[in-house]
């Protein structure tokens, strides 16, 4: 580790705190309705919107509408991509003429792009046509962060309401998550990447000549838009098959940068909106310690098992100095690797710019460790947000106990209801992960998938469950996840992770927004302290590393000791 | 109250009562309303059944039959818990019952003539509601009921305690009075007015025993997060099976069992009723009888409390503080004066007028003799009395009734009268004006006297985030003045029955919940809409039915202590909780290596503790498991100590202890475990 490396990292963090607060505030005002500078361009646009879907934007839904709302959506969106990805042979705008997609990855990647996951069992430049891709992916990365956004907007509310039925408008929140805040940072962090180098252009490919005088083709196409997107909805799904370690996704330090601050600008924000709403910017920033603290130590658990190296490596003459270097790309090194894994799984983006499946063992664990964890740091753009405060208000019961008082979390009461949800909650991570693991690791069309036995194997299996029931959408590429098996579990998996959570997620504010906000006392759990933020750190910890402690074992953390004793499988 | 005390919970006659009904609950019907530990008791049935299978098979069944054993005696410390904690209840009911069995009523045949005191004698348990009993010296009363003639001395000890007797009359505040208590002297005629078998004394036993416990909604709520937890271990230890295959191991039914039964949560699981009834019990010996155990976890989370200030926050009676004398007449010659007019004042500000001249000028009480002296009683309608003695006629009073019987108007007395008047009314208190004949002596200052203390413990209710608020009949400029010097944080002057429950409503409204306490009947309901009220024994029925708590010592204070309990049954269920989720980490690092040493040693990394053998280390794990219930089971009984600190500190030492401690604990506890059982060769 160095001095350089750390410095980095810390400018990356400081640059997204500096745009917490602004950003913050800015969602505030827009999903509490109020005007806002952008207001006069896309007013006109929203009520347009609204006049021709038939919505009455002030009319409030209960839990039970806005659920169905959610769903419904959804359901819509992923039989349209569906069919886009099952046409696209007979759609236009299909240069390379690429065919249609098996049932299997179709269903795989239409509940992938749904579910904000992003998954990709294909290679982009490779299969999809321009059209799938912006039509079908693209529209789904802004509108599937813009559902995160708006369930987590109606769970705000439901600490802000005292007796109260509604938690608001769906489609209103949809409008205007995506119209007021994804739309416009799209196109501002767009604009950036084509300054940074990287292109945008309706042109399949390119020819170009080597030095040694041979024909390439070079893959090309509208790469700049879709990577902005990608990191501001946490989607992750890169326009090439490697991702943000290709030179023209990612093309240099710069870029790198502006990669990771996009990608936690909008679900750091939206934490500080959630203390800016309820009344409490020191909530807002207690919930935001929490991401930080664990993101820091997370960045620094890779980088220092990535620096430390691999001791079967250096025993056959590879240079130590640089640590582990397997996987990463030059360009960026251990820091801004390590950096850039732990934020996409902290988050659930899950675009990467080096493989995670080349990490050292404990340096492959951490990312893997950090989706287990909930996808809450801060997680993907408003599912982290709802994952956080499905863990808070479980702090809030177990703690919140030890000072004599029924737990409260602001104000509401925490009772029977809202904990058989957040438990229920809670389930579908281990229910999902460990079910699908274990189902693949005893079953030949589970293993066969795998590229290294051993317990790395199992690893592979095991990072790409928590990938799709985490909605994050990284890989330990090894596994050959193209199969009819894992394309249909792994899109199961996606669906569970999102939908499965949503529900509990929205009945949790449907029982919260009819409750009193009892006010505050000494007598009060305090929960915007540093002891709460210790304390939801310890709790997310303990609920992560129970139930996924065995699993590790047997995967990377025997693998490390394998390593250090000189063993490989 | 030191009667029931003395009961102690490690008692033989309560532990092998206890030790045998802990056996009767391991029927898995009643088991199946805690399901952390039915689920033990499942997995212990089969570890059991497989144990059984191996021994049949000739296999060496050593391991399974341990683990089995170990399994059982972990169902069986959970349950031997509740019965503790329910023995000492169950002891005193017996008693109860005791004194309750042969009770007979003289039902009186011609209720409606009141001379005839004709009655045929039954059972009390053939009484019904309405029906009118006489009962007389010796005689214990039949059943709950209202005295609608007659004034007798009772003996509540049977459910108080307190051997003094107290009266009971017809009419008024002490109306009610309670079956199985025994008149002393005189007679009643009682108008029964509850079902036997519904009467107090019943409701009393069946809350003791246990019966009619539901649980609370917080308790419902921490249930719900154990049995999901249980079931994400269970996922987490069903799939290990599949992982540990492709890992080339098969593990056994009975290392899975003892891995499950280890990460559940059977410490908080096991003794989570225990607390609940160990923290009823602790009300019912601060002489508090709860209709439910809702009530009491509602008392740990009052935001407000609702306090009479009458009894309450004061000594009932105003005292003289003062003498206040016009000009022109001394300090020592008002202070005779009014001495005078009070002697034959047998009430308690009289009384006080007397002590204050006594103590202050050292004036003797003097004889009254003679035919020419004739004492004037206080009446209502002239608000006035004294004395005419050797031509003197000294009158003390509401100031308006002196100034009258002196011939003035208020603007006609001489101003340092007036000022001295509204100075006293000012601070809160009450002036009696003094005069003789046509002549104004002053004023005699009488003060509502805060109790000592009072404003330390209110000081140590706003520590724990508790408002007081005083209620009083007073107008609002004397309500003031006590407020502030008792150290209340608001008060209700001049309130009716209806202000009050007005005032709950409004502050219910705003999501805070209320306790108070009251005797009367205009108190019910308002007792009836505070989430906490608490009727005096003392009261009237309807006030004891409109509550949900009985006091029996009828002091009002006490709503300090119950709040203090409900807090700690909260504190105890989180703390024991916090613990037990900590213990799973030590768990892991004692049975994870274990499980794998054969096909990846390079596990046994994670064997920190040092624990000799597979076996020793899984069998330690579930003993340490098994035998950490029954150390805690004087915790869970006894409950967390609460502090009125604020929430961030009682949190952070909570956290320190239960947490950092539950993290710690099983490392050392296993580990030793580990030692006696090689130790000892048992594996």
């Amino acid at each position: 580790m160095s001095l350089i490396g750390w410095l980095q990292i810390g400018f990356v963090l400081i640059a997204v705190l500096l745009l917490v607060k602004p950003l913050g505030l800015y969602m505030a005002k827009v999903f509490s309705g109020e005007r806002t500078f952008l207001s006069p361009v896309f007013d006109p646009v929203e009520r347009g919107f609204y006049a021709l879907a038939g919505v009455r934007p002030d009319k409030e839904q209960s839990w039970l509408g806005y659920t169905m709302g959610v769903l419904l959506f959804s359901l819509a969106g992923f039989l349209s991509l569906y069919a886009i990805l099952r046409l696209q042979n007979v759609l236009p705008l299909n240069p390379q003429g690429f065919p249609a997609l098996a049932p299997d990855l179709a269903f795989n990647t239409a509940a992938s792009f749904v579910t904000n996951t992003n998954w990709q069992s294909y290679g982009g430049e490779t299969t999809m046509s321009h059209l799938s891709q912006m039509l079908g992916l693209t529209v789904q990365n802004f509108v599937s962060a813009a559902t995160g956004i708006a369930v987590a907007m109606a769970l705000t509310r439901a600490f802000i309401c005292s007796g109260a039925n509604e938690l608001g408008n769906f489609w209103v929140d949809l409008t205007r998550a995506t119209l007021y805040v994804l739309l416009p940072l799209a196109i501002v962090v767009a604009l950036a990447f084509v300054a940074l180098g990287l292109p945008q252009s309706l042109d399949a490919s390119f020819a170009a000549t080597t030095l040694e005088g041979v024909q390439q083709t070079i893959a090309t196409g509208p790469v700049a838009s879709q990577e902005a997107i990608k990191q501001l909805g946490t989607n992750g799904g890169g326009f090439f098959n490697v991702n943000a370690a290709h030179p023209f996704e990612n093309p240099n330090a710069f870029s790198n940068y502006l990669n990771i601050i996009a990608m936690l600008s909008v679900s750091a924000s939206l934490v500080y909106a959630f203390g800016q709403m309820v009344g409490s910017r020191r909530q807002g920033w207690a919930l935001l310690s929490v991401t930080v603290i664990m993101l820091v130590v997370g960045t620094g658990a890779i980088y220092w098992a990535e620096t430390f190296g691999n001791p079967l490596l250096t025993a056959v003459g590879v240079d130590p100095g640089l640590g582990n270097m397997e996987g990463k790309e030059v360009r960026f090194g251990p820091a801004m690797s390590a950096l850039y894994s732990a934020v996409t799984t902290g988050l659930s983006d899950g675009g990467v710019n080096a493989m995670h499946s080349s990490l050292t063992p404990l340096g492959g664990l951490v990312p893997m460790f950090l989706i287990q964890l909930g996808e809450v740091l801060p997680g993907g753009v408003g599912s982290g947000l709802y994952g956080l405060l499905v863990f808070a208000i479980l702090a809030v019961f177990v703690a919140g106990l030890m000072v004599g008082r029924t737990p409260e979390l602001l104000g509401k009461k925490i009772e029977a209801r809202e904990m058989k949800f957040a438990m229920l909650a809670i389930l579908i991570l281990p229910l999902t992960i460990l079910g699908f693991t274990a189902i693949s690791a005893v079953a030949e069309f589970g293993t066969s998938s795998i590229l290294t036995p051993g317990p790395h194997g199992l690893s592979e299996i095991l990072y790409a469950y928590t990938s799709a029931a985490g909605n994050n959408g990284s890989a330990f590429g090894g596994l050959s996840a193209n199969t009819p098996w894992y394309n249909t579990t792994l899109g199961i998996a996606m669906l569970l992770g999102r939908f499965a959570y949503i529900v509990p997620v929205l009945a949790i504010a449907g029982a919260l927004v009819t409750k009193p906000r009892v006010p505050a006392s000494s007598g009060t759990f305090p929960t915007d302290r540093p002891l709460f933020v210790g304390l939801l750190i310890g709790i997310i910890l303990i609920m992560g590393g129970l139930q996924f402690f065995p699993a590790l074992a047997l995967g990377p953390i025997v693998e490390h000791f394998a390593m250090l004793a000189g063993q490989s499988f | 109250m030191s009667t029931t005390k003395s009961i102690s919970m490690l008692n033989p006659a309560i532990l092998v009562p206890a030790l045998r009904d802990a056996f009767v609950k391991l029927d898995p019907r009643q088991l199946i309303r805690n399901p952390v530990i039915f689920v033990t008791e499942v997995v212990a049935a089969l570890v059991t059944a497989i144990f059984v299978q191996d021994v049949l098979g000739g296999l060496g069944a050593a391991f399974s039959g341990q683990i089995a054993l170990w399994l059982w005696f972990t169902v069986l410390f959970a349950t031997f818990a509740e019965s503790v904690a329910e023995g000492r209840g169950k002891a005193q009911a017996e008693s109860l019952k005791r004194g309750k069995s042969d009770l007979f009523a003289k039902k009186l045949l011609f209720p409606e003539q009141k001379d005839n005191r004709a009655c045929e004698v039954i059972s009390a348990t053939a009484l019904k509601v309405g029906d009118i009993v006489l009962v007389e010296v010796n005689d214990l009363l039949p059943g709950d009921g209202e005295v609608i003639e007659g004034v007798a001395s009772v003996n509540e000890s049977a459910i108080t305690g307190e051997s003094a007797p107290v009266i009971r009359e017809a009419g008024g505040d002490r109306s009610a009075v309670t079956g199985g208590t025994q008149v002393i002297s005189d007679w009643l005629k009682v108008r029964i007015t509850t079902k036997p078998g519904e009467t107090f004394v019943d409701r009393m036993i069946a809350l003791i025993e246990g019966a009619k416990r539901q649980k609370t909604p917080n308790e419902i709520a921490l249930s719900i997060l154990l049995s999901g937890l249980t079931l994400v271990f269970l996922i987490a230890v069903v799939t290990l099976y599949g992982l540990a295959l492709y890992s080339g191991t098969e593990l056994s039914v009975a290392v899975l069992a003892a891995l499950l039964v280890t990460l559940i949560p059977t410490t908080i699981g096991g003794l989570l009723s225990a607390i609940g009834i160990a923290g009823m019990d602790r009300l019912i010996r601060f002489h508090v009888i709860a209709t439910s155990g809702r009530a009491v976890e509602a008392a740990g989370d009052v935001d407000t409390l609702l306090l009479d200030k009458t009894g309450t926050i004061t000594f009932g009676n105003r005292m003289a503080s003062e003498f206040l004398p016009v000009s022109g007449v001394s300090e020592k010659e008002l202070a005779e004066a009014v001495l005078l007019a009070s002697l034959s004042d047998e009430t308690a500000e009289g009384r006080s007028i007397v002590a204050l001249a006594k103590a202050d000028f050292g004036l003797s009480e003097p004889r009254i003799v003679g035919n020419g002296t004739t004492s004037i009683p206080f009446s209502a309608q002239t608000r006035i009395s004294g004395i005419d003695i050797e031509g003197r006629r000294i009158r003390k009073g509401a100031v308006d009734a002196v100034l009258r019987f002196v011939g003035l108007d208020k603007a006609q007395a001489s101003p340092e009268f007036n000022k001295a008047v509204d100075a006293i009314a000012r601070t809160g208190g009450t002036p009696l004006a003094v005069a003789e004949a046509d002549r104004l002596l002053g004023v005699v200052h009488l003060k509502d006297v805060v109790k000592p203390g009072i404003k330390e413990r209110f000081a140590a209710l706003r520590a724990m985030g508790i408002r007081t608020v005083m209620v009083t009949g007073d107008n609002p400029v004397t309500a003031a003045a006590i407020a502030s010097e008792a150290g209340v944080d608001d008060f209700l002057a001049e309130a009716t029955p209806e202000q009050k429950l007005d005032f709950i409503r409004r502050e219910q409204t705003g999501g805070r919940l209320i306790a108070m306490c009251g005797d009367g009947t205009n108190d019910a309901p308002a007792l009836a809409q505070a989430d906490v009220g608490v009727a005096m024994q003392s009261g009237t029925q309807a006030a004891r039915e409109a509550g949900n708590m009985v006091d029996l010592d009828s002091s009002p204070t006490k709503l300090i202590e119950i709040v203090e309990i409900g807090k700690q049954i909260l504190m105890t269920r989180g703390s024991l909780t916090t613990f037990s989720i900590a213990n799973d980490v030590a768990k892991y690092f004692a049975i994870i290596p274990a499980l794998f040493l054969v096909t990846y040693p390079q596990l046994g990394a994670l064997n920190i503790m040092g624990l000799t053998s597979p076996q020793s280390a899984i069998l330690s794990a579930v003993i340490f498991n098994a035998l950490i219930i029954v150390a805690l089971i004087p915790l869970a009984l006894r409950g967390v100590k609460y502090r009125p600190v604020g929430a961030a500190a009682l949190l952070s030492r909570n956290l320190l202890v239960y947490g950092l401690g539950g993290l710690v604990a099983p490392f050392i506890g296993i580990k030793l475990v580990d030692m006696a059982v090689t130790g000892l060769g048992i594996i």
